[in-house]
């Protein structure tokens, strides 16, 4: 039974130093959907997407309030291990960026620092993730040469791929598709579709359109407040507050 | 009606660029120009020194009547005397010291009655005494028996001769360097044990050790009269040679290397004389101090130097990079070390060959002394040897490799880091599998960097274990194969040695340049190396930021 309120987001602000970068939101990420962040930039998509993987506390000097719960638990518990909760976390970002390794070991990285070397296990996860990310095909005869060689789309869905090798159980992704053409964003798009039913998936984009073909759900963020939140459709047919209207149908300043 | 389209603004001064665009490549044209220079006289002078030379005879004017002598021309310039005459005079290499006395000697262009080049005449190198110039006179047989030139196998003789003495000299090396100096380790091992068991400080039984020193002795005598015997037969032939002025030189077997006729060789057999040179150069060990044969131990010693010297600094600075940039808090504290590091670059070289000396030998040396050779009658590594000297030039290089190894760090994508703390790597693990990778490239050039600067250094080393003349090397075939507390040879010191330390600091000069053109040239082929090695990663872990 799928959980409502798998991630629970509990009247959580957060600061960059004296800046405010979030305030109270509120809002229940349920499992095993697609849940899209929407809103004008700066307005805080990223810094709440990077906080379900505790990945802001690199940034010097930021603090938070509230909370954020996992499953019931929540993240920022003295007691849990950040790279525990990683690895229960993956992550997709904007700007592509594979390692500088093969293909192969691009795919198995998070197995590895795990301590999982059994050649079977690898080989068997690189291909189960390949295939998840829909690029099995195009470089199953090239997964021992650099991650480099291939194309950016192909190096995305390689960065999925790796996200998904060891079964997270949530997919963060920032706007995934930002450096992308049309036919590889339809393909990640697709995918993330297919993926629905492995992982709670959530993402930020700026392109409308997506949110409405790709996600369950949507949030509209506005300066860090959480302005309008509930099921995609409705949100864009009947958005019930005026700034969501404004910006889906880009009217915004 | 159209209004006319406006001209553009110009500024009224030159309009091809600013007057600063020349001064720069005004400033590169001569630096290039400046190194060009220099590398072209190093190039040239050491390809000369290997080039064999055309013989002359000159006939000279002397208070009593004229004088010939042979050799060949090494310079030729104008000076002026004290009462402000000018004279032209050539240099020119004669060899014979034991007629002479000195090997080169200026004559005065007006003395010179007549040059000419002579076919027949030979320039025979030795082991000792340097080069003979001169007419073939005779050789000496087997038998004792004189061989002229004029018989038709006097050439085969004379090869033969020097073969058979090569073959002689390779069996005496063997008996003195290996067998006789491990007879005599041996014995002086006993003899320590021998008093320390009278000390009462170890276990044994002293007639146990006098009876294996009698055999010792023995046979030590045996390999002695070996050694005597293969002498006798190698002093036992001669060849005779005429110089121009008909006084006779007397060659001993035991010291002939060579014979060329340079008059009579074409060009090929010149550029075969010359090639053979330069293999001598590289493959033979220093004579007559350290002006003629080759600089074998040098080149080992600088390049297992450099070696031994780039496996220290790269972890060390690797890893201090690393803490500097990754895990240090950034503030004052960490600014301040930075600076101090950048800086510690700039301290002359000669206060880190102090430091040297003073930590590394006197104190860890002595410290490994008293713990591990407590009974040894000279200090082992209390005095300077290779491992010291490239301790000592780490430490000297090491700010080089932290500050690549620092930019190399902070050039890595902040992306990727991200990317590896999303799967789940702890920050170690991001570092060391991901960022390190990445950066392997721009660590590599401060190696190399550190490398240019560590092979090309002397000073330091003059007080940290380098030495004119070494004749064991740090590597060899006697147990422990490896030894680290050794003193070594290095082509930067033997240059300065060559050209300010000599004794006939005419006769050392081509050697100076071969030795340089020799150290740029290593220097070079392993910054190629390294470079070669920094490519192949880089093309692996190809990343935009280099
Ligand atoms: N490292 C940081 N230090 C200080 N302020 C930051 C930092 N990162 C983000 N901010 C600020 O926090 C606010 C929210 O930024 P965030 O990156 O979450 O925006 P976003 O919605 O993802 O925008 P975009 O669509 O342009 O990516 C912005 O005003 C930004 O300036
Ligand atoms: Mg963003």
């Amino acid at each position: 039974m799928p959980r409502e309120d798998f991630i629970a987001v509990d009247k959580f602000s957060f600061f960059y130093g004296e800046k405010q970068a979030l305030h109270d939101i509120d809002m229940a990420i349920p499992q095993q959907e697609v849940t899209a962040l929407i809103g004008p930039s700066g307005c805080g998509k990223s810094t709440l997407l990077r906080n379900m993987n505790r990945m802001n506390d690199l940034i010097e000097g930021v603090r938070h309030r509230g909370d954020i719960r996992l499953n019931g638990k929540s993240l920022y518990d003295p007691r849990i291990e950040v790279i525990s909760l990683r690895k229960r976390v993956g992550m997709v970002f904007q700007k592509y960026n594979p390692f500088a390794k093969t293909v192969y070991e691009n795919v198995i990285f998070s197995l590895r620092v795990a301590g999982r070397n059994k050649k079977k296990e690898l080989d068997e996860v690189v291909e189960r993730s390949l295939r998840s990310a829909a690029l099995w095909d195009e470089v199953k005869d090239r997964l021992h040469d650099s991650a480099f060689g291939l194309s950016g789309g192909q190096q995305q869905r390689l960065c999925i791929a790796r996200a998904i090798a060891n079964q997270p159980e949530i997919l963060l992704m920032d706007e995934p598709c930002a450096a992308l053409d049309p036919t590889a964003t339809l393909k990640i798009e697709s995918l993330i579709r297919d993926l629905k039913s492995q992982f709670t998936i959530v993402i930020v984009t700026h392109n409308m359109e997506q949110a409405s073909r790709c996600s369950d759900r949507t949030a509209f963020l506005y300066m860090g407040r959480l302005v309008e939140y509930g099921p995609t459709k409705q949100l864009f047919e009947n958005p019930s507050e005026e700034d969501t209207e404004a910006y889906i149908s880009g009217r915004f300043s | 009606m159209a209004k006319p389209p406006k001209a553009f603004a110009t500024t009224g001064r030159s309009r091809k660029g600013e007057p600063l665009v020349w001064l720069t490549a005004l400033g590169l044209t001569l630096g290039v120009l400046m190194t060009l220079w220099l590398l072209g006289l190093v190039v040239y002078k050491g390809c000369q020194t290997f080039w064999p030379d055309r013989l002359q005879v000159f006939e000279v004017k002397t208070d009593s009547g004229t004088e010939k002598v042979a050799g060949y021309e090494v310079l030729d310039r104008d000076r002026r005397d004290g009462d402000g005459n000018l004279h032209h005079e050539v240099q020119l290499f004669r060899g014979n010291v034991e007629l002479y006395g000195e090997k080169f000697v200026f004559l005065d262009s007006s003395s010179i009655v007549s040059r000419e080049q002579a076919d027949d005449l030979l320039l025979v190198e030795r082991l000792a005494g340097g080069n003979v110039i001169g007419r073939a006179k005779a050789i000496e047989l087997a038998d004792g028996s004189r061989m002229g030139p004029e018989d038709p196998s006097f050439e085969d003789e004379l090869e033969a001769l020097i073969e058979v003495n090569e073959d002689r000299r390779d069996e005496l090396r063997d008996v003195e360097k290996f067998q006789i100096g491990k007879n005599s380790k041996r014995i002086k091992e006993l003899e320590l044990k021998k008093r320390l068991i009278a000390d009462g400080k170890v276990g044994g039984s002293i007639p146990e050790i006098d009876a294996e020193l009698e055999k010792l002795q023995a046979e030590y005598e045996e390999l002695f009269a070996e050694k005597v015997k293969i002498e006798e037969l190698m002093k036992a032939r001669h060849l005779y040679i005429e110089a121009v002025d008909g006084r006779e030189i007397v060659i001993s077997g035991e010291s002939l290397l060579h014979v060329l006729r340079p008059n009579e060789v074409g060009f090929f057999g010149r550029l075969g004389e010359m090639l053979r040179r330069i293999w001598n150069f590289l493959t033979m060990d220093p004579r007559e101090a350290n002006t003629e044969g080759g600089v074998y131990p040098a080149i080992f010693g600088t390049v297992i130097m450099t070696i031994v010297m780039s496996l220290f600094v790269t972890p060390f600075g690797v890893i201090a990079a690393i803490y500097l940039r990754e895990y240090a808090k950034q503030g004052p504290f960490v600014r301040a070390v930075r600076i101090s590091v950048n800086n510690l670059a700039g301290v002359p070289s000669i206060v880190f060959g102090v430091f040297g000396l003073a930590f590394f030998i006197y104190f860890v040396g002595g410290v490994v002394d008293g713990v591990f050779f407590p009974n040894a009658e000279e200090p082992v590594y209390k005095s300077g040897g290779i491992l010291w000297a490239s301790l000592t030039l780490a430490l000297l290089t090491v700010p080089v490799v932290i500050v690549a190894t620092e930019e190399a760090l902070a050039a890595v994508p902040r992306g990727v880091r991200e990317a590896a703390l999303a799967c789940g790597a702890s920050k170690w693990q991001a570092i060391q599998r991901v960022v390190l990778p990445a950066s392997l490239p721009g660590i590599l050039t401060g190696v190399i960097l550190a490398m240019a600067r560590g092979a090309g250094e002397v000073a330091p080393l003059m007080l940290v274990g380098v030495v004119k003349s070494a004749p064991d090397l740090p590597i060899d075939v006697t147990a422990p194969f490896i030894h680290p507390e050794r003193q070594f040879m290095h082509l930067g010191f033997h240059i300065y040695d060559l050209g300010f330390q000599s004794p006939d600091s005419e006769a050392a000069k081509p050697m100076v340049f071969a030795t340089t053109l020799l150290l740029i040239t290593i220097v070079v082929v392993m910054n190629l190396a390294a470079i070669i090695i920094r490519n192949r990663l880089r093309k692996k872990y190809a990343t935009s930021s280099f």
